[in-house]
C-alpha cells in the first residue's frame, strides 16, 4: 500500500533534521493558521497562487528563492562549522552518512531552486515590461512552470523529514548514485525533484524564447531591446537547449535504478563516463543560463546610476551571444583528469579560455560606461562595483583551471570550491541582489531602505572574501572537497576563518529579511509615485509602479536603444499635458484589451506532480497511476478551456492612467 | 557598525598575509617531484600573467567610480557617449591576446605534461598497479610481485608507470605534492607518470568523494633511496600473505581506516582481471586466464 514508505523513514534517531522538521511543520502550520484566521486564502488564492500576471509570478519566484536560500545556507553554515572543528581525530558533529546529504542538499539547493528561482523570477518580472507588451507568450504556461518548480522544491524539503536526501553530491555521479551503492531513497529524490523543476524550467525557457522572439512592442527591434532581454534571450535559448539533455540523463539513470538498466553501471557494460560527460554538456551552459542574466541586471544598473548609455551596446550584445554559443563547447574542462588525450585537454582548455574574451569585454564596457559619467551610489551600484572586483577574480582563477595541468592539481580542491563561489556569489547572488534592490519599488511601488541595504551588501562582501579566501589557500594546501574531516592541524584556522565568513553572510541574509520587513512597516514614506524612482532608461520606468495588470494601456512606440530616456530628453516638461505615452502630440488612444484570466491549472498540476514524484520515490504505484491520470485530466481540462479571456474597458484603462499619473502615461 | 567592518576587514587581511607567508608550506607550492614542479610554475607564472590585466582592472574600477561619482565637481561628464571604435578595439584585443598567450601555454603544457607520458630519465621506470577500493587503495608492484594496501612505497628519483582502475565507484589518485591526480574508473584503466625528487613522507589521497569512507581514503607515500626500496621488497616478500582471489574478495568488503599491510605475493593476473570484470571481485578462474593471456 505505501511501498517502500514505513515509520523508519521519519528520522526519529537524528535530533538535527528531526528537530528542524519539528520546528518548519511547526511554523508551517502557524503560518497557515494565521492565514485562515485573517481570511486571506481569498486574496491569496486569486492574486497570487492562482495568478497569470507575470510579476506575480516573478515576485514569487523571488519569495521562493529566497526562502530556499535561507535552507541551502544552513546546510552551508553546517557544513562550514564541522570542519572548522572536525581536524585531527575530533568527529564534529555530523557523521558522514548526514554530512554526505548536507553537501549534496546544498549544492542541489543552492543551484536549482535557489539561484534558479531568482534568475527567472527577474526575468519574468522585468522582460514583458522591458519589451512593453501586456504578458508573457504563454501566461497559464508560465504559471505550470513557477508551480512545478515548487512542487521540486517541496520534494527536497519533505526528503528532510521523511526519508533522507542523496550521499552522491549534488550531481549525482554514477556509479555512486546507482542501486549498488546507493541503495536508499536519496538520489531517487533528489532526481524526481529535478526531473518536475527541470520540466518547469524548460517551459520557462521555450516561453520566454517565444516572448522575446515574438512580442516586442512597436519598433522595438532586436538591436533596440534593452540589454537585460538579450541576456535573457541568451539564457532561455540555452535553457531550451540544455535542459532537455539534463532530463534525458536523469531519465537513464532512472531506469538503471527503477528497472535494471545498464547505463552508467559498473557491471554488463554501463559506462558511467557518459553519464559525466552528459551532465555537464548540460552543467556548463547551466551556469551561464545563470549568469546571463545577471550580467544583464548590471548593465542596466550601471547606465541607469551613471546617468549614461550603455557603452558599446553592440559589443555587449555580440559578447553575449559569443558566451551562449561556446558555453555549449567547454564542458570537459570539467574532467580534465579522467584521461583524455592531450589534444583534447588542450582542445576544451583553449574553448573556456576564449570564454574570457567576450566576458573580459563585457567588464571593459562597464568600466568604460561609468566613464564620464555621473554616479549615484545607490545599493544597486554597491552590488555592481563589488561584482567587478569580485568577479574579475574569480574569472582570473577560472582561467587559471582551465589550464589543463593547473587543473591535474586544483581538480576537486577546495579551490575550484573557492573559484565557482567567487564566480556565483560575486556574479549571480550580486546580481540578484542588484536586481532585488533596483526593480523592487517597480514591484510595490516604494523602495527598499537603502542604510539596511547597503549594510546587507557589506556583510556579503567581506563574509565573501573572509569565507572564500581561505578556500583558495586550502585548495594549494592539497584540502580536497567533501571532505568530512582531515588530519592536518594547520589547516582549522582557515577552516575557522571560513566559518566567520559564512557566519557573517548569514548576518547579511538575516539583514535582508529585516529590511524587507522595515520596509513594508515604512512604505508610507518610501513610496514612489512617479513610477520612475532611479531616472531609468527603459520602458519599464515609463508605466505605474506598481504596473497595473496589463503592464501599458497602450503600447509604447520605440524609436531607439533606452527608448523611455529618450522621451524624457525630448520633452523635459512633465506632469505637462496628457498625451500618447511615447509620442508628443495627441492623447492616448485607449481601446479595450484581453488580458489572460487567472487559471487553477499551475497549482492542481503542482499538486498531482508533487504526489507523482512521492509515489515514485516510495514506489507507491498507485499514488503514481492516480498522479499521472490527474495531470492529464488537468491538461486536457486546460486544452478545452475556451473561456480564458478577461476583458478590461478603455475606460477602465484611461481611469487607471488618470489615477496613477506615471512619467510615460502623462506625456 | 564601520568600526565592526574595520575589524572585519583587518581578519580577512592578516589572513591574506598569512595565507602568502605561509605559501611554502602549502603542498602544491612545495613540490618533490618533476611533474610537480612544472605544474608550480605553470600556476604562478599564469597568475602573475593574468594578474598583470585584473590588478589594473580592478583599481580602474575602483578609480573610476569614485572620480565619477554624482558628487565630484572636478569630474568631466560625457552624459551620452556610449561608442568609441578604438575602445572596443582595445577592450577586445586585450583579452584576446591574453588568452593567445595562455592558451598557447594550455596547448603546449597539456601535451607535455599529459599524464600517460612517459617522464624522461636514464633509470628503468617502475610499474606500480593502482586498484580504488571502498575505502582503500591497493598498489601492486607487478614485478615485483608484492601487493600493499593503504601504503605507497616509491624510490627516488626513478619515473614511475602508474596503472589504474577502480574496484567500486570513482575515485580520483593524488599525491599534491607529486603533481597530477587522475581519476580511477571500474572498467577501465587509466595511466600516470609521476617521479618523487627526494626522499620524505607524503600525503596521498582519493580526491573524487566515493562515499561514506571517502575522508579516510588517504595513504601514506613513502619516498626512499633505491637500496632502501629494494629492502622494502625484499621484507615485504618474506611478510605475510597471498593476493590472491579469496584475498582480494576479503578486501572489496567495505572498510574504513583500514591498517597499511603488504602481501608478499601476488597471483598473477589479478589487474587485468580486475579491469576486465567490473562490479564484483574476479574468481581465481578469471584471475588465471587474464595471467595466461598477458
Amino acid at each position: 500500500m505505501l511501498g517502500k514508505l514505513t515509520w523508519a523513514a521519519i528520522p526519529f534517531d537524528q535530533p538535527i533534521p528531526l528537530v528542524t522538521s519539528i520546528v518548519v511543520v511547526c511554523g508551517i502550520l502557524a503560518i497557515l493558521a494565521l492565514v485562515t484566521v485573517k481570511g486571506w486564502w481569498t486574496y491569496l488564492w486569486r492574486e497570487w497562487f492562482a495568478s497569470t500576471d507575470h510579476k506575480r509570478i516573478g515576485v514569487m519566484y523571488v519569495a521562493l528563492g529566497l526562502v530556499m536560500l535561507i535552507r541551502g545556507f544552513a546546510d552551508a553554515l553546517m557544513m562550514r562549522g564541522q570542519l572548522a572543528l572536525a581536524q585531527g581525530g575530533a568527529p564534529g558533529f555530523l557523521p558522514p552518512e548526514h554530512y554526505d546529504q548536507i553537501f549534496s542538499a546544498h549544492g542541489t539547493i543552492m543551484i536549482f531552486f535557489v539561484a534558479m528561482p531568482f534568475v527567472i523570477g527577474l526575468m519574468n518580472f522585468a522582460v514583458p515590461l522591458q519589451l512593453g507588451v501586456r504578458d508573457v507568450a504563454f501566461p497559464v504556461l508560465n504559471s505550470v512552470s513557477f508551480w512545478l518548480t515548487a512542487s521540486g522544491v517541496l520534494l527536497v524539503n519533505l526528503s528532510l523529514f521523511i526519508g533522507e536526501f542523496a550521499k552522491t553530491g549534488w550531481l549525482a555521479y554514477p556509479p555512486l548514485s546507482e542501486l549498488a551503492y546507493s541503495p536508499g531513497v536519496g538520489v531517487d529524490y533528489s532526481l524526481w525533484s529535478l526531473q518536475i523543476s527541470g520540466l518547469g524550467t524548460l517551459l520557462t525557457g521555450i516561453n520566454f524564447t517565444t516572448t522575446i522572439l515574438k512580442m516586442r512592442t512597436h519598433g522595438m527591434s532586436y538591436l533596440r531591446m534593452p540589454i537585460f532581454c538579450w541576456t535573457s534571450l541568451a539564457a532561455n535559448l540555452l535553457i531550451v537547449a540544455a535542459f532537455p539533455i539534463l532530463t534525458a540523463t536523469f531519465a537513464l539513470l532512472l531506469l538503471d535504478r527503477y528497472v535494471g538498466f545498464h547505463f552508467f553501471t559498473d557491471d554488463l557494460g554501463g559506462n558511467a563516463v557518459m553519464y559525466i560527460n552528459l551532465i555537464w554538456c548540460w552543467g556548463h551552459p547551466e551556469v551561464y543560463i545563470l549568469i546571463l542574466p545577471c550580467f544583464g541586471v548590471f548593465s542596466e544598473v550601471i547606465a541607469t546610476f551613471s546617468g549614461k548609455p550603455l557603452f558599446g551596446y553592440h559589443s555587449m550584445v555580440v559578447a553575449t551571444m559569443a558566451i551562449c554559443v561556446l558555453s555549449f563547447l567547454v564542458w570537459l574542462h570539467h574532467f580534465f583528469t579522467m584521461g583524455a588525450s592531450a589534444d583534447v585537454n588542450g582542445f576544451f582548455g583553449i574553448m573556456t579560455m576564449i570564454i574570457a574574451v567576450p566576458t573580459g569585454v563585457k567588464v571593459f564596457n562597464w568600466l568604460f560606461t561609468m566613464y564620464g559619467g555621473s554616479i549615484r551610489f545607490t545599493v544597486p551600484i554597491y552590488w555592481t562595483i563589488g561584482f567587478m572586483v569580485t568577479f574579475t577574480l574569480g574569472g582570473m582563477t577560472g582561467v587559471l583551471l582551465s589550464i589543463p595541468p593547473a587543473d591535474f592539481v586544483l581538480h576537486n580542491s577546495l579551490f575550484l570550491i573557492a573559484h565557482f563561489h567567487n564566480v556565483i556569489i560575486g556574479g549571480v547572488v550580486f546580481g540578484f541582489m542588484a536586481g532585488y534592490n533596483y526593480w523592487f519599488p517597480k514591484a510595490f511601488g516604494f523602495t527598499l531602505d537603502e542604510t539596511l541595504g547597503k549594510a546587507i551588501f557589506w556583510c556579503w562582501f567581506i563574509g565573501f572574501y573572509l569565507a572564500f579566501m581561505p578556500l583558495y589557500m586550502l585548495g594549494l594546501m592539497g584540502a580536497t572537497r567533501r571532505m568530512q574531516h582531515y588530519a592536518d592541524p594547520s589547516w582549522q584556522p582557515y577552516m575557522i576563518a571560513a566559518f566567520c565568513g559564512a557566519a557573517l553572510i548569514f548576518a547579511g541574509i538575516g539583514l535582508t529579511v529585516i529590511q524587507l520587513a522595515w520596509s513594508i512597516r515604512t512604505r508610507e514614506r518610501r513610496r514612489d509615485l512617479t513610477g520612475d524612482p532611479w531616472n531609468g532608461r527603459t520602458l519599464e520606468w515609463g508605466t505605474a509602479s506598481p504596473p497595473p495588470s496589463w503592464n501599458y494601456a497602450v503600447e509604447p512606440h520605440v524609436h531607439g536603444i533606452d527608448a523611455f530616456w529618450a522621451v524624457k530628453t525630448k520633452n523635459k516638461e512633465l506632469h505637462k499635458v496628457a498625451e500618447s505615452r511615447y509620442e508628443a502630440d495627441h492623447k492616448p488612444h485607449y481601446e479595450s484589451i484581453h488580458m489572460p484570466k487567472r487559471s487553477a491549472t499551475g497549482f492542481v498540476t503542482a499538486f498531482f506532480a508533487v504526489l507523482l514524484g512521492f509515489g515514485l520515490i516510495w514506489h507507491i504505484w498507485w499514488l503514481v497511476i492516480v498522479a499521472v491520470i490527474a495531470c492529464i485530466g488537468v491538461l486536457l481540462r486546460q486544452a478545452w478551456d475556451m473561456d480564458r479571456d478577461l476583458s478590461i474597458t478603455a475606460e477602465e484603462l484611461e481611469e487607471f492612467d488618470r489615477r496613477h499619473p506615471s512619467l510615460g502615461s502623462q506625456r | 557598525m564601520a568600526r565592526t567592518a574595520r575589524r572585519l576587514l583587518g581578519i580577512c587581511c592578516s589572513t591574506l598575509l598569512a595565507a602568502s607567508l605561509s605559501g611554502c608550506s602549502a603542498a602544491l607550492l612545495d613540490p618533490h617531484g618533476p611533474i610537480g614542479a612544472q605544474e608550480k610554475l605553470i600556476l604562478i607564472d599564469s597568475t602573475a600573467i593574468m594578474l598583470a590585466i585584473v590588478i589594473p582592472v580592478i583599481i580602474a574600477t575602483l578609480a573610476f567610480a569614485w572620480w565619477y561619482r554624482a558628487g565630484n565637481p572636478r569630474a568631466r561628464r560625457l552624459p551620452d557617449w556610449d561608442y568609441s571604435g578604438r575602445i572596443e578595439f582595445v577592450v577586445w584585443a586585450i583579452p584576446a591576446l591574453v588568452i593567445l598567450f595562455l592558451g598557447g601555454i594550455a596547448w603546449l603544457s597539456s601535451h607535455e605534461l599529459d599524464p600517460p607520458k612517459a617522464i624522461e630519465s636514464s633509470v628503468t621506470p617502475l610499474d606500480i598497479d593502482v586498484v580504488s577500493l571502498n575505502w582503500k587503495w591497493l598498489f601492486i608492484y607487478p614485478d615485483a610481485g608484492i601487493a600493499s594496501v593503504n601504503k605507497l612505497v616509491l624510490p627516488v628519483a626513478t619515473p614511475v608507470r602508474f596503472h589504474m582502475t577502480s574496484a567500486t565507484v570513482m575515485n580520483s589518485f593524488f599525491i599534491p605534492q607529486l603533481g597530477s591526480q587522475v581519476y580511477t574508473m571500474a572498467g577501465m584503466a587509466t595511466k600516470l607518470n609521476l617521479m618523487v625528487d627526494d626522499p620524505g613522507i607524503y600525503r596521498g589521497l582519493s580526491a573524487q568523494f566515493s562515499g561514506e569512507g571517502f575522508s579516510d581514503m588517504t595513504f601514506e607515500v613513502r619516498a626512499v633511496a633505491g637500496q632502501d626500496f629494494e629492502q622494502w621488497l625484499d621484507s615485504a616478500r618474506t611478510g605475510g600473505g597471498t593476493l590472491d582471489a579469496a584475498a582480494y574478495e576479503t578486501l572489496t568488503q567495505p572498510s574504513v581506516n583500514e591498517a597499511p599491510h603488504t602481501y608478499g605475493t601476488v597471483t598473477g593476473g589479478i589487474f587485468e582481471a580486475i579491469l576486465m570484470h567490473p562490479g564484483a571481485a574476479p574468481s581465481a578462474a578469471q584471475i588465471e586466464h587474464s595471467d595466461s593471456a598477458d
